[in-house]
Order: structure tokens, then C-alpha cells, then sequence
């Protein structure tokens, strides 16, 4: 039904620690996996999902991955990289060499690079993007461990990816961190975890903060024999211990909406979406009922409220503390809330909304000579409301040079590691409209590689704002000492995957 | 203080030294030791021989500790199953720990040690804890049984865990309801028979209740076992769905797969009429989409998920096809399921948005996803008729870009769009046309080479075209020089009077040259059908071909419906049911939709499904067809062949051997042959014409032949059948040898040069001796006269009939096979025997080998008879008289070293003038053709 096997493994592939959890499958299949892995990133074939015979394996990388190439060099490219050194560390490479190899058929573009295994987990990278251009700058990757789970069966393939993502947030959440080192460090921890997570294949508890109530690192805390299981783990409600206890009893509610755009290079909105999520830091004591009301229009029109200024949330997902048949029946949000920070809730809406900041983008390239770029960006919110910490990263070729700027507010700084012109605008308020330009030059042989033309991203941060109108009407807090308990709300509208694609 | 120190220790007799500190009597100590071994162990050193110290340390009070040396337990306990014993204490003792802790851990490990030896010791402790009043230590032992069921099956049978178990899932607490659910799913799926999980409505509606109240995990296990239940009804299927539907709001996206699952199925029973149906159709929508803001991993599950949902009900997102539009840092996996996901969705209401995406992805620098997104117009193009013409001037555009795969993908599927739109956009030919040259993929140069031999008749240059590419032939890959035989034929039927030349070369090429069984085999197959039938072959080759279907590439539906009962699992994101990819029969239960559809028992993925095959051919005829003329290619034309007549033959002709064992060391004489089909019934009709009697030809000696019956050549291949060149010729004997006169005619318009012949194999070892000499061109018209001497030495192998012969003659080579008509063979000169070996030898053969004749209307004295026989090369060894009859005793000898002994009983003056023939041999088959042998040289 699910793994049998879990493992970490470290840069090369090798297993950091592993557990098993079935015995139908070998341990030792684990050294086909990086090879295989490698094999697939070569023919351009690779998935989350990769068989050896009759093994599978459903693996997942570490995603706090550092690159710092982060919206310019997909995944794919820091994957052939990292595979590509393990191949050579099996070949036999000792740290501190270099070599030399060819990047073929990934995201980023062809050419040579170079690239020295400056530690266990870290390499160094420099490429030369073509025999005449040589990317300005060294930079480094650090690579993660990679945790892979085998299964020999149709196992459920959905739970084995959501238990692997449990299952790093556990370890961050226990460790800061997760890397090699950590790890190492933590071993006798890690051992006590992966027994407490998963049994038989089956997860079981995977809440970290009541396994820290349980397993703790602190190890002697245990010897006094007073260890016991808390009662949480088995209860209906899993995610809080009882007894807790604040002089003060608050929750701070964050409502965050991110807006996800997709504009054509003609302008044309092809896809606007919100992704809002509710955001909860408890402070309370005991075990209190909570109940959360939204403008939700589904539920004013239940309860025959007009429609006015309530919002339609096309998707909604709840934290597992939410009573989902209850809100099914009467859109009803009640809970126990675990303590301290979690998400409560998250909704979708596609509600079609005017981009809140508008580009428009004139890239004009001159083959062997230069690149001129202007970009206007229009803030089209309320005029009350201020945007705050506006990026707007602009493409630019990956060979231009001595660039120039002048901007009519904020300031452009070249950032050629990313190939891109970043515009930052500290304060941008609603209604303006600003102007940048920008000139590079660019060297009279052309490279002979096609670039990708990668889109405009914008970020920033709209507060006191939510863009879908949605509102917290209430928040009601029921416990049985019966305290006063205030709640604190705040909005906020961020730019979510912001994309502009240019001609 | 990190645990990162215990892995340093590297140095030589550590086990030595860790086991003193195992040993040791502090607490502390014996800590930091195991600690050592279990990062030993982490980093793969063994450190088995530790085992009975660290199993030592198993009893202890510090959880810790307990832990560690658990753990190593159960990582060595398989390789030391002897001193795996010593842990039971210890189980069965922490079982009764007072802390639920160490409970939980003790059943929990215990089930983790594979050793058959201990199992049953577990068994009380098991027991306790399944009934343990803690809910922690109940959870953990439903799972034990699981274990445990997969160690020893019967143990757990034989002591009514399984019961206990079913008995757990009315447990209070949903946490152990759960574990138990997931614990008999787990084993049900191992044994399939067992009928463990006979769920009906009070259960169901147990697992109901427990599902808003277990974890996400819990949730999963019952979702999952849910989707195994068969409502009895439509009410009933209706009201677990509604109970099911708030899942789709869990921000776990595994639940809310496994909820689609079972709702997905369950669905299947409601009436499309029912408002609910509609409901929770709508209902189904948004939660699959808001999976495509999950972690890339997930998005591929639910990306390869909701292509079988879109597929199995399109209704549920026919209007979400934007969300589909692929994003530039999409990992490249989730862009091509997109991708994928686009053109199902496609629809006459989207195709526009849909063809400005798939324009602007075809110009990204991703190789991959741009020949999928070419691809993708061309899919768009045959799905949705009115976008046809979009998507192909689309597709021109693109060629324009002239980048070099896109402008290859781009042709393969405008091959697919002309299948689709025959004689609509044939305009675009010209432009295709340019772009021959930059073809370097296989793919794209078959579906060029189709284009051409398919609009041959529009394109000027379409011989030269398709000669440019025949030059290096042998280079392409088969389905190029598959493509390239059927496109040279079209155009041949097409234009047959400018590219004969071309079509030879091509079938020489296919048929000769090549060593792939498929090629040859076409090659044959339309040479044949061009020589036998022109107009059928034009019937066949250029027959009307069936569009092609909207959707090449669906899933065949009971393989869909299987795959729906699978959403979530391994099966969904393969597209393959868990049949194809989990070893053994184990754990393999085929699953099917309830109701309204068929069962999906041995479903095939479509991708181990046969492709089709080319119209045209019939694969029952072909591969005899084949074999035999492959084998007559086998022939070497220079040197005799020196097959080993007797060993050969005494494998294949069993009777043959019987023959030679009684009369060894004899001689070779020769049989002849009748061909296959057309032959057979001239035979038949028409002995004396073309009898045996041309084989027994008796030379011995004398300059050339006195007697010795020459058969009129006969056409033995029509002009018809072989481009022009006309085959007619007979056998003849001279000084002892054979040799096949034949006659060639060239009846075609232009001059023949390069003549060859090859024998196949047969029955009487019969092979050119020398090679077929044709020494000046053969104009048009012209005929030229070649005696071919033969040689008996050939490899033997029995034919059915055991006279056949086929031949193959013709021009360079290219044969055309054909058979003599005429008979070749004979009795050998050496076919004499003397009267004591012939008595003997007669007595030897059984006497169910004699085989009686009457050869009627010989008016032939016994003299007369005897002399013209032996010209023949049949010997009379005696001759009596009994009462009045004469009866003559001869003997012959096949070439093949057959022995045929023969009594002729003449009566002289009876009117009827019926000869009577006595045959005996010890290859009775032989019989019958000597018959006829006799009675053509008797009465000619």
C-alpha cells in the first residue's frame, strides 16, 4: 500500500540513513537509483516516479535547494549539474578537482562548464556559455540530501509524496535545517523519528509538535522513566495537548492573498488567480472551540444575507483540526486550533481581477550591437493603498554588457548571475505610473545558442489590503473557564507566480 | 555536542573495542558504545558479531538505549536467527511495561524481526496488546498483524489474529480504527481469496464515523478502503459519496485523491439524471485544480491522474483548460503532462487560446517540450475539424523558423493532418518539399517519404525525390526503408512508366540486401502482387486508406476503467494496471468499476498492444511465402551447392534412409519438379506433355541420345509475372547430366542485362552446376537459348510434393520465382543391380511399400518396352515368362540415391493392352511419380 523503504541519501546518492520498513525490497536497490537518475536527466526523461525492475522509486528533493540561479535556471539544470557530479564522484573525483563537462539539452542553454567539488556537499560552478562568452562570475550550489522512498507494490503514490514532505518538514522543524550535517549530528534522532513516522509502510504520527512532546533531543529528559506517550497522539484531536496554559489568550489572524498572473507577450491575461490562506498564531490556553466567519457568499446566501461584499472562494482546503463535514453541511469554520503558528486555511478564486501592477514591456534587440530596453509599470489598486518593496525583474541576454539605466523612480541594478535587470521601488502607490529604461551592449559575435525567453516577474506586497475583498467577520472563542480572548486581524495582498511573458 | 563523533571512530580491532564497552558497567559507557555501532551499522560496516553483546544492553531502563538496541535488532536479527532468540524475554517482558511507550515499541519491533523461529514466541505478547487498554499500544499492534501475516500467514490465521483485528475496527479510537483498516487492506490485497474486508453497510458506516475523526493518514487507509466497497444500490453509493465530499476540502492533496477516487467510482452508479450527479460533478472540479498548486511531485501524480479523469468524464473540466497553461519554471515533467492535459481538453470553444499557447511553447528553447507542443497542433488539428486549417498554417509558420526539429515535428504531424484531411492542404507540399534535406530523424523522414509517395502524382520530382533517398538505403532505419518501398511502389503504380528502373532497385534492395525479416517480407509481397497483378496490386497499394481516428492515443476503456479504481497509486501514474509492474500474482487484484461497465479483467495497456498492421497485408501468407523464397535466395549461384546429400536427407526423409541402409552405395539420378500452384494441375491434365519420361534418359555411352525423351520446353514464367522476361524450358539429359534448356524472351521495352538463376531447395538435391551464362544483353524482343547443366549434389530436402522445384530467374536481383512445369530427374546410369541383389532386396522392402499401377493403352511388346526403359536409365535385370504374361524385373536409381525396384507385367496380345506395374521402394512417396515416369516414356 505505501513504502517500503525510506531512505536519505547525500549529494552522490549515497543513503545518509535509511529505515526499512517492509523487507520486501533490498536495501541494497538503493544504488540503482542514482545511477538511474543520472541516465533519465540525460534523455531529458526525468519524473518523480522512477522503476528498477520491479522497484519503485518515488523521490523528492529537498526543495530549500540553494542556487542562485532561482527563476533562471529551472530545476532540471541544477539537477543535471548535481547528477552529473555524482557521476563524476564515482568516477573517482577527490575534492578539489576540476574538470570539465558538457551541458547538453538543459533549461538553461548548451555549453561548457566547469565545475570543482569544493566540499562533500558543495560545488563550484563556472560556465562558459559558449567558446567566447565566459559567464561573468563563479557561483556555488549547495546540494541537498534527496529523500527517496521504494515500494514494490502499486503503493499509493500521492501518500508516499505527501508522507516524504511530512516528513522533511519534520526534520526541519527538529533540526533547522535539513542537510548532511544535521543529519549526522542527529542520527540517534533521526532513527527515533523515522520509527515514530511511518509503521509497516503506514505513516502514523507526523505532527512535530506533538512528536517533540515525545521524542525529544534532549535525550536525558527521558531517563527519569517519566517518558510516556502523550494521550494527544491517539486522541481525536491529535494536534493539541491538553494543559496548555497563557496569562494572555490572543490569536493573531494573517489573511494572505497572493495573486498568480499569466499575461501573453500581447497583453492578454491568460490566467489571474488568488491564493489566499488564513494564517494563525494561538496564544490560548486549554481547549478552546473556535469558530472563524468569512464574508463567503456561499454562506450568506444560506443564510439569505445579500450577496453584497461577500466573496465566492472557489477552493477552499482545511487544516485537519477543521470539522470538514461540518463546514460541508452549513459552511460553518469550527476547530481546535493546534498551538503557536499554523495554517488554518487556504482558498482559491479565479475571479478575473485588474493586474494590480500593469507592465508594459518594449525589449528591442539589435543583433551585435545592443539591447534597449523600457518598461512602465502601472499601479492599478487604490489610490490609498502603497505597494510596498516592488521588484520587477526584466530579461535580459545572457551576453549583454555595460549596462545603463535611468529610471523615474526606484532604482535598476544589473544582476547578471540571473540574467536580469532588477527595478526596485521601495513605495509604489495606487494609480502612479513609472518609467525605466535600460541599454546594454552586446558583442559583436553572437553567440550561437537560442535563449528561452523568460518572462517579466513582478513581486510586492500590497498591506491592509486584501485584493479578493475578502474579510474575517468574526473570530469566537469558546473554552470552558470561559476567558476573554482578543483577536487580532491583518491583510495583506502579495504577488504571487507573477508572470509577463515578452515577445 | 553532536552524535556526528560516534562515525569517526575508523581504527583497526574496533569491534574489539566496542565490545569491551558494550560490556561495561556504566551506564553511560555501554551508551556511547551502542551509539558507535549504530552508526557503524548507518554507514554500512557490519557489526553482526556484536550481536550478543549489544542484545545484552536490551535491558535496560533507559528508552533511549532501548531504542538503539531495537534497532540494531532489527537489522541483524535475519543474519543471526539462533541468537535472535535471545531477545524474546525481553519482548514479552517489555509488553507488560507499564509505560504505553515501551509497550508500543516492544510489539512494534517485534514484528519488524523476520525470523520464522521467533514468530510464534510473539504470539502472547501480541495478543495482550491487541487488547492493550491504551490506544497507542492497539494501533501499533494492528499493524503487528499485518507483520506478522506477512512472515507467516498461518500462524496468524491459526491463532485468530484476523478476527481480533476486524474486531478492532469498531475500536473507540479512530487512530486504531485506522491502523487496523490500513492492516486488513494490506493483507487482503496479499490474498486476494481471503475475503478479509467483507464490508457492508454497518461497517461502512463505521470507517464513515471514523473518517472526520483520524488523521490525514487514517483518512487515506479508509478512503482508500472505501473505494473497494460495491454499494448495493444507487442510494446507497449517493450517500457515501455526500459523506465523502467534504474530504475534497483537506489540505492533504493524497486525501484529496484518494476522496476523488471514490468518488470517481461510486459515481459510476448514480444516474446521470439525478441533480446530485450534476453536483457533485461541479463539486469535483476545484479540488483537482488546486492540486496543481502542490509541490511539482504531487502535481505530477495529479497531473497523470487527471488525464485519466479527463478522459474517463470530460464534463468535469472542460472549463478549466487555463489552468493548464504551463508556466515557465514548470518542472519539464509537469509542462508535458500539461501539455497532454491541453489538447484533451481541446475543444471548438478553447482552440484558439489553446493554438496561441501551443504556438508561443514551440518556440521555447526546451527540446523536449517544443516537439510536444508541435506535436500538440497537429493532435489539435485532427481533434477539432475547424481548427484544421489554423493549426497547419500554424505549422507553417513554424517551418519557417527552419529550427530543425521543430520543422521535423512539425512534418511528422502534418503527415497525421493529411490522413485526416485527405486532398485539403495538399498546397503545402511544396513547402514541405524544401525542407527534405534538413531531415535527419527517422521519424521525420518517413512521414516525408509517405507525403511523397502519397501525393506522387502531384509532385513533379517525386521519383528523384525518392531515389535521393534510396542511395543510402541500408543506413535508414526500418521504419524509413519500410516507408520508402511502400512510397516507391505507390509511384510506380502511380507513374509506372518512368520509375520501373526505381521500383526494382527498391525491391532488390528490400529483398536481397536486407537482413530485417519485415522488409524482405514486404519487399516480397509487392513484388509478387506487381508480377502477378498489376491491377490488384494497385487495389491493395493504393487502396483508400481509413482516416485516422480523432484520438490516437486513448486509453482503451476497460484499461481506464481499471486505472479509475487505481487514482492515486503507482497504476494511475504509469497508465498501467498494477498487473504490468508488481511481481507475481501477489498483491494483484484486478479492480473494476461497479455496474454499467464491463469487467477489466486482462486489460492490455496500450502500449504492448499490437500496432496495426499496414493494410494490405495478410500475415497468415506471407511468412510460408517468405520462408520459402528466402530460402531459395539462399542458394549460391556460383559453385555447385554441396549440400550433404545423405546426412540431410536421413534427417528430413526418414524413409529415404530406410532405403539407402539396403542398398548402399549407389548413385545419383534426378526427379523434377511441379510447382506450387499452377503447375500442379498441368501435371494432372497433361502427363505426356511434360512427363517423367524426359528424366530416364538413357545416354550411356552413346554420343547424344538416341531414344531418350526430350519434353517440349513449356512457358515456365508468363512475361507477365516478371517485368518483361518470359521463361520457358525443359530438362534434358546428356552423357549422364542434366541440364535445364531454357528459352529467354525479353518481352519488355527495354534491354536485359545481368541474368541469374537459383535453385531452392529440393527434393532431389537438384542445383545449377554452373553459373546461368547470358553473355550479351537481351534486347527487346530478342530470345536466347541456354542449356544450364545441373548437378544432383545439392542439398536435399523434401518437398511437398515431393517433385517440386521452384526456381527463381531473372534479371541483376531481382528473381522472379517461378517453377518449371516440365520434369527434370531420372534414373541414374548406375541404376543397375544384379538378380540375387534385386531378389533380396525385394523381400527386404515390407510389402505395404508396393504400389500397383496400370498403365492402360500401351500397345508395347516386352522387347520394346525394356529398350525404351532403359534409354530412360531403367534397367531390366530379368525378364521370365509366366504364364503368358512377360514380366519384366527393373531397377532405378533417383538421383537422390532412392532406389525404386519395379515389376512390369506385359501381356502380350491382350486388346486392352494394359501394363501392369509393381513399384516397390523403400520411400513409398516416390511411387507415384515413377508411375507416371513409366507411362510417359511408354507410351511416347
Amino acid at each position: 500500500m505505501s513504502a517500503s523503504a525510506v531512505f536519505i541519501l547525500d549529494v552522490k546518492g549515497k543513503p545518509l540513513i535509511s529505515r526499512n520498513y517492509k523487507g520486501d525490497v533490498a536495501m541494497s536497490k538503493i544504488e540503482h537509483f542514482m545511477p538511474l537518475l543520472v541516465q533519465r536527466e540525460e534523455e531529458g526523461a526525468l519524473a518523480p516516479l522512477l522503476s528498477h525492475g520491479q522497484v519503485h522509486f518515488l523521490w523528492i528533493k529537498h526543495s530549500n535547494l540553494y542556487c542562485i540561479h532561482p527563476t533562471w535556471c529551472p530545476w532540471r539544470w541544477v539537477w543535471g549539474l548535481s547528477a552529473m557530479v555524482a557521476a563524476q564522484a564515482k568516477r573517482g573525483w577527490a575534492e578539489d578537482r576540476s574538470c570539465t563537462a558538457h551541458l547538453c539539452g538543459l533549461g538553461w542553454g548548451q555549453g561548457q562548464v566547469e565545475m570543482r567539488v569544493v566540499a562533500r556537499d558543495r560545488v563550484e560552478v563556472r560556465g562558459l556559455y559558449s567558446i567566447y562568452f565566459a559567464i561573468n562570475g563563479t557561483f556555488s550550489l549547495t546540494l541537498l540530501p534527496l529523500v527517496v522512498a521504494t515500494t514494490s507494490k502499486n503503493a499509493n503514490a500521492s501518500l508516499v509524496y505527501s508522507f516524504l514532505y511530512k516528513t522533511i518538514e519534520v526534520f526541519c522543524e527538529y533540526f533547522k535545517e535539513l542537510e548532511e550535517e544535521s543529519i549526522r549530528d542527529n542520527f540517534v534522532i533521526v532513527y527515533e523519528l523515522l520509527d515514530e513516522l511511518m509503521d509497516f509502510g503506514f505513516p502514523q504520527t507526523t505532527d512535530s509538535k506533538i512528536l517533540q512532546e515525545y521524542i525529544t533531543q534532549q535525550s536525558n529528559k527521558l531517563e527519569t522513566g517519566k517518558s510516556r506517550v502523550p494521550p494527544t497522539v491517539t486522541n481525536a484531536v491529535s494536534w493539541r495537548s491538553e494543559g496548555i496554559k497563557y496569562k494572555k489568550n490572543e490569536v493573531f489572524i494573517d489573511v494572505i492573498e497572493s495573486v498568480n498572473l499569466l499575461v501573453n507577450a500581447n497583453g492578454s491575461v491568460l490566467l489571474s488567480e488568488i491564493v489566499g490562506t488564513i494564517k494563525l498564531k494561538v496564544f490560548l490556553s486549554g481547549m478552546p472551540e473556535l469558530r472563524l466567519g468569512l464574508n463567503d457568499r456561499v454562506l450568506f446566501e444560506l443564510t439569505g444575507r445579500s450577496k453584497n461584499k461577500s466573496v465566492e472562494l472557489e477552493d477552499v482546503k482545511f487544516h485537519q483540526c477543521v470539522r470538514l463535514s461540518r463546514f460541508d453541511n452549513d459552511r460553518t469554520i469550527s476547530f481546535i486550533p493546534p498551538d503557536g503558528d499554523f495554517e488554518l486555511m487556504s482558498y482559491r478564486l479565479s475571479t478575473q481581477v485588474k493586474p494590480l501592477i500593469w507592465i508594459e514591456s518594449v525589449i528591442e534587440k539589435f543583433s551585435h550591437s545592443r539591447v534597449e530596453i523600457m518598461v512602465k509599470a502601472k499601479g492599478q489598486f487604490k489610490k490609498q493603498s502603497v505597494a510596498n518593496g516592488v521588484e520587477i525583474s526584466v530579461p535580459v541576454p545572457s551576453d549583454a554588457d555595460s549596462p545603463r539605466f535611468k529610471t523615474s523612480v526606484g532604482s535598476a541594478k544589473y544582476v547578471p548571475e540571473k540574467n536580469v535587470v532588477i527595478w526596485s521601488i521601495k513605495s509604489f502607490p495606487g494609480g502612479k505610473e513609472y518609467l525605466m529604461r535600460a541599454h546594454f551592449g552586446l558583442p559583436s559575435v553572437e553567440k550561437e545558442e537560442v535563449e528561452g525567453r523568460p518572462p517579466i516577474g513582478v513581486k510586492f506586497e500590497i498591506p491592509y489590503f486584501t485584493v479578493s475583498g475578502i474579510q474575517v467577520r468574526y473570530m469566537k472563542i469558546i473554552e470552558k473557564s470561559g476567558y476573554q480572548a482578543l483577536p487580532w486581524v491583518r491583510y495583506i495582498t502579495q504577488s504571487g507566480d507573477y508572470q509577463l511573458r515578452t515577445s | 555536542m553532536t552524535d556526528s563523533k560516534y562515525f569517526t571512530t575508523t581504527k583497526k580491532g574496533e569491534i574489539f573495542e566496542l565490545k569491551a564497552e558494550l560490556n561495561s558497567d556504566k551506564k553511560e559507557k555501554k551508551k556511547e558504545a551502542v551509539k558507535k555501532v549504530i552508526a557503524s551499522m548507518t554507514v554500512g560496516k557490519d557489526v553482526s558479531a556484536l550481536f550478543p553483546d549489544v542484545v545484552n544492553c536490551m535491558q535496560t531502563d533507559n528508552l533511549e538505549l532501548k531504542k538503539l538496541v531495537y534497532l540494531y535488532l532489527m537489522n541483524y536479527a535475519k543474519s543471526q536467527p539462533d541468537m535472535a532468540i535471545m531477545a524474546v524475554n525481553t519482548f514479552v517482558k517489555d509488553c507488560e511495561d507499564p509505560n504505553p511507550l515501551i509497550r508500543a515499541l516492544a510489539v512494534r519491533t517485534m514484528g519488524c524481526i523476520r525470523v520464522d523461529k521467533i514468530t510464534e514466541y510473539l504470539c502472547e505478547p501480541l495478543r495482550k496488546c491487541l487488547k492493550d487498554e491504551d490506544p497507542y499500544v492497539r494501533k501499533t499492534a494492528a499493524v503487528c498483524v499485518a507483520k506478522l501475516h506477512d512472515i507467516n500467514a498461518q500462524l496468524v490465521e491459526d491463532q485468530g489474529f484476523l478476527d481480533t483485528l476486524k474486531d478492532l475496527i469498531s475500536d473507540s479510537n479512530p487512530m486504531v480504527v485506522a491502523n487496523a483498516v490500513a492492516a486488513l487492506s494490506e493483507i487482503a490485497e496479499s490474498h486476494p481469496s481471503s475475503n478479509l474486508l467483507d464490508l457492508n453497510p454497518q461497517s461502512i458506516n463505521k470507517l464513515l464515523t471514523a473518517l472526520n475523526e483520524c488523521t490525514e493518514w487514517g483518512q487515506i487507509f479508509i478512503l482508500d478502503c472505501l473505494a473497494n466497497y460495491m454499494p448495493k444500490d444507487d442510494r446507497e453509493a449517493q450517500s457515501i459519496c455526500e459523506r465523502v465530499t467534504p474530504r475534497l476540502s483537506h489540505a492533504n492533496s493524497a486525501v484529496v485523491l484518494s476522496a476523488v477516487k471514490v468518488l470517481m467510482k461510486f459515481m459510476e452508479m448514480l444516474s446521470k439524471d439525478l441533480d446530485y450527479y450534476g453536483t457533485l460533478l461541479k463539486k469535483l472540479a476545484p479540488p483537482l485544480v488546486t492540486l496543481l498548486s502542490a509541490e511539482p511531485e504531487l502535481q505530477y501524480v495529479a497531473l497523470r491522474n487527471i488525464n485519466l479523469i479527463v478522459q474517463k468524464r470530460p464534463e468535469i473540466l472542460k472549463h478549466e483548460m487555463k489552468v493548464f497553461f504551463v508556466k515557465y519554471n514548470d518542472p519539464i515533467y509537469v509542462k508535458l503532462e500539461k501539455l497532454d492535459i491541453m489538447i484533451r481538453l481541446a475543444s471548438q470553444a478553447n482552440i484558439a487560446q489553446v493554438l496561441a499557447e501551443l504556438k508561443e511553447y514551440a518556440t521555447e528553447v526546451d527540446v523536449d517540450f517544443v516537439r510536444k507542443a508541435v506535436r500538440a497542433i497537429g493532435r489539435c488539428a485532427i481533434k477539432v475539424e475547424q481548427s484544421a486549417e489554423r493549426c497547419v498554417s500554424t505549422l507553417l509558420d513554424l517551418i519557417q523558423t527552419k529550427v530543425n526539429y521543430v520543422v521535423q515535428e512539425a512534418i511528422v504531424v502534418i503527415k497525421d493532418i493529411f490522413r485526416k484531411y485527405p486532398n485539403k492542404y495538399e498546397s503545402v507540399i511544396a513547402t514541405l518539399c524544401e525542407n527534405l534535406d534538413s531531415l535527419d530523424e527517422p521519424e521525420a523522414r518517413a512521414a516525408m517519404i509517405w507525403i511523397v509517395g502519397e501525393y506522387a502524382e502531384r509532385i513533379d520530382n517525386a521519383d528523384e525525390l525518392l531515389e535521393s533517398f534510396l542511395e543510402g538505403f541500408h543506413d535508414e532505419s526500418t521504419q524509413v526503408q519500410l516507408q520508402l518501398l511502400t512510397a516507391i511502389v505507390k509511384l510506380f503504380l502511380k507513374k509506372p512508366t518512368e520509375t520501373q528502373e526505381l521500383v526494382q532497385q527498391v525491391l532488390s534492395l528490400a529483398t536481397q540486401d536486407s537482413d530485417n525479416p519485415d522488409l524482405r517480407d514486404r519487399g516480397y509481397i509487392y513484388w509478387r502482387l506487381l508480377s502477378t497483378d498489376p491491377v490488384a496490386a494497385k487495389e491493395v497499394v493504393l487502396a483508400e486508406k481509413p482516416l485516422i481516428s480523432e484520438e490516437t492515443d486513448l486509453i482503451e476503456p476497460t484499461l481506464l476503467d481499471e486505472l479509475i479504481c487505481y487514482i492515486g497509486t503507482l497504476a494511475s501514474v504509469y497508465h498501467k494496471p498494477p498487473s504490468a509492474f508488481v511481481e507475481g500474482g501477489r498483491g494483484v487484484v484486478h479492480k473494476s468499476l461497479p455496474p454499467r461497465t464491463a469487467s477489466s479483467e486482462s486489460a492490455e495497456s496500450p502500449e504492448t498492444a499490437p500496432t496495426g498492421a499496414p493494410p494490405g497485408e495478410q500475415p497468415d501468407v506471407i511468412p510460408a511465402q517468405g520462408d520459402l523464397l528466402g530460402d531459395l535466395l539462399n542458394l549460391d549461384l556460383g559453385p555447385p551447392v554441396s549440400g550433404p546429400p545423405l546426412a540431410t536427407s536421413s534427417v528430413q526423409m526418414g524413409a529415404v534412409d530406410l532405403l539407402g541402409g539396403g542398398l548402399d552405395s549407389l548413385i545419383g539420378g534426378t526427379n523434377f519438379v511441379a510447382p506450387p500452384t499452377a503447375a500442379v494441375p498441368a501435371n494432372l491434365g497433361a502427363p505426356i506433355g511434360s512427363g517423367l519420361s524426359d528424366l530416364f534418359d538413357l545416354t550411356s555411352g552413346v554420343g547424344t541420345l538416341s531414344g531418350s525423351y526430350v519434353a517440349p520446353k513449356a512457358v515456365w514464367l508468363p512475361a507477365m509475372k516478371a517485368k518483361g522476361l518470359e521463361i520457358s524450358g525443359t530438362f534434358t539429359r546428356q552423357v549422364g547430366s542434366i541440364s535445364m534448356d531454357l528459352q529467354l524472351t525479353n518481352k519488355a521495352l527495354q534491354v536485359m542485362t545481368d541474368f541469374a538463376i537459383q535453385f531452392n531447395r529440393n527434393s532431389f538435391g537438384l542445383a545449377p552446376a554452373a553459373p546461368l551464362q547470358v553473355h550479351a544483353p537481351l534486347s527487346p524482343n530478342q530470345t536466347v537459348e541456354i542449356s544450364l547443366p545441373l548437378s544432383t549434389v545439392g542439398s536435399v530436402m523434401k518437398m511437398e510434393p515431393l517433385n517440386n522445384l521452384q526456381v527463381g530467374s531473372g534479371q541483376g536481383r531481382h528473381p522472379s520465382p517461378y517453377s518449371p512445369t516440365s520434369r527434370a530427374p531420372l534414373g541414374s546410369v548406375e541404376g543397375r543391380v544384379y538378380r540375387q541383389m534385386f531378389l533380396a532386396t525385394w523381400k527386404d522392402i515390407p510389402n505395404e511399400n508396393e504400389a500397383q499401377f496400370q498403365i492402360r493403352d500401351c500397345p508395347l511388346n516386352a522387347e520394346a518396352a525394356s529398350s525404351k526403359l532403359q534409354s530412360s536409365n531403367i534397367f531390366t535385370v530379368a525378364k521370365r515368362n509366366v504364364e503368358g504374361q512377360d514380366m519384366l524385373y527393373q531397377s532405378l536409381k533417383l538421383t537422390n540415391g532412392i532406389w525404386v525396384l519395379a515389376e512390369l507385367r506385359i501381356q502380350p496380345g491382350n486388346p486392352s493392352c494394359t501394363v501392369r506395374l509393381s513399384l516397390k521402394c523403400r520411400a513409398p512417396e516416390v511411387s507415384q511419380h515413377v508411375y507416371q515416369a513409366y507411362e510417359t516414356i511408354l507410351k511416347n
